[in-house]
């Protein structure tokens, strides 16, 4: 059984560009002390904070999970938000609805949900318009990708 | 190259870290879009921007960049420096563009990202 070794979930308050990517870099914290391979840890802070981004610049209000196990490092960033109409399309690189406002803090260039997709080893975002979005992603600890 | 030696090369100004400018730098990331550098800096990078923001420090040492190079003069705020200090990112600033940044320091025999 892939048991729960550790758990914590952090909430994320949309708009306040001041924490913004708080909450990763506490992620950071733990996987180094945790003594997690570099690579590993790489991976797992840009999802943290790409998707801390995207809770920020477009939902009111969100929850980050981070769950390890003996075998996988699982990420659930659920937003009570705007919801994604075309899943697949905001999934290329290059496509955004970020306002002049989120592209002066120098996000929404179309590039976060596809960095959250590359460096998982599974991927899988739900989301309905008017109510939210939930992206959950996994790393598997014995790969290398 | 050792960064104290970009930091001649582009006349810098030093806003934090300087005390230690020995490090090797052999990849170098340029962007304003955070998501770029997140994607493409390998850790240990050189990140150039005109982003001052605190996101940019955020970005920076998520994507574990070693120092940060603000350009065309642009300086970062407090909030910007203190958590780069706090982080151990030295961060330098030049008058020079983005254009001459980038093609003086790949003259000089340093690579992009990936």
């Amino acid at each position: 059984m892939d048991e729960e070794l550790f758990r914590q979930t952090y909430s994320i308050h949309g708009r306040d560009f001041d924490k913004a990517g708080e909450t990763a870099a506490h992620i950071k914290q733990i996987l180094r002390e945790l003594g997690l391979d570099a690579g590993l840890v790489h991976r797992a802070v840009i999802i943290a904070f790409e998707a801390e981004m995207n809770v920020v610049m477009y939902a009111d209000e969100g929850t980050v999970t981070f769950t390890l196990t003996e075998d996988a490092l699982k990420l659930e960033i659920a937003d009570q938000g705007p919801g994604i109409e075309d899943i697949e399309l905001a999934l290329t690189e290059g496509y955004s609805t970020a306002t002049d406002q989120m592209r002066e803090m120098g996000f929404g260039f179309g590039m976060g949900l596809p960095n959250i997709r590359k460096n998982s080893d599974d991927f899988n975002l739900v989301s309905e318009v008017g109510k939210g979005t939930t992206v959950s992603a996994m790393i598997q600890l014995n790969s290398s990708a | 190259m050792k960064l104290t030696e970009i930091k001649d090369l582009l006349r810098c100004d030093v806003l934090t870290g300087g005390d230690d400018l020995s490090m090797e730098i052999e990849t170098v990331v340029a962007s304003d879009g955070m998501s770029e550098i997140l994607a493409f800096a390998y850790p240990g990078a050189l990140m150039l921007t005109g982003l001052t923001n605190v996101q940019s420090v955020r970005t920076a040492d998520i994507a574990q960049v070693r120092a940060i190079i603000y350009i065309r003069g642009k300086r970062p705020d407090a909030k910007a420096v203190n958590l780069a200090r706090e982080n151990n990112i030295p961060v330098l600033v030049t008058t020079l563009g983005m254009f001459d940044v980038c093609g003086i320091l790949r003259d000089a025999g340093l690579k992009g990202g990936m």
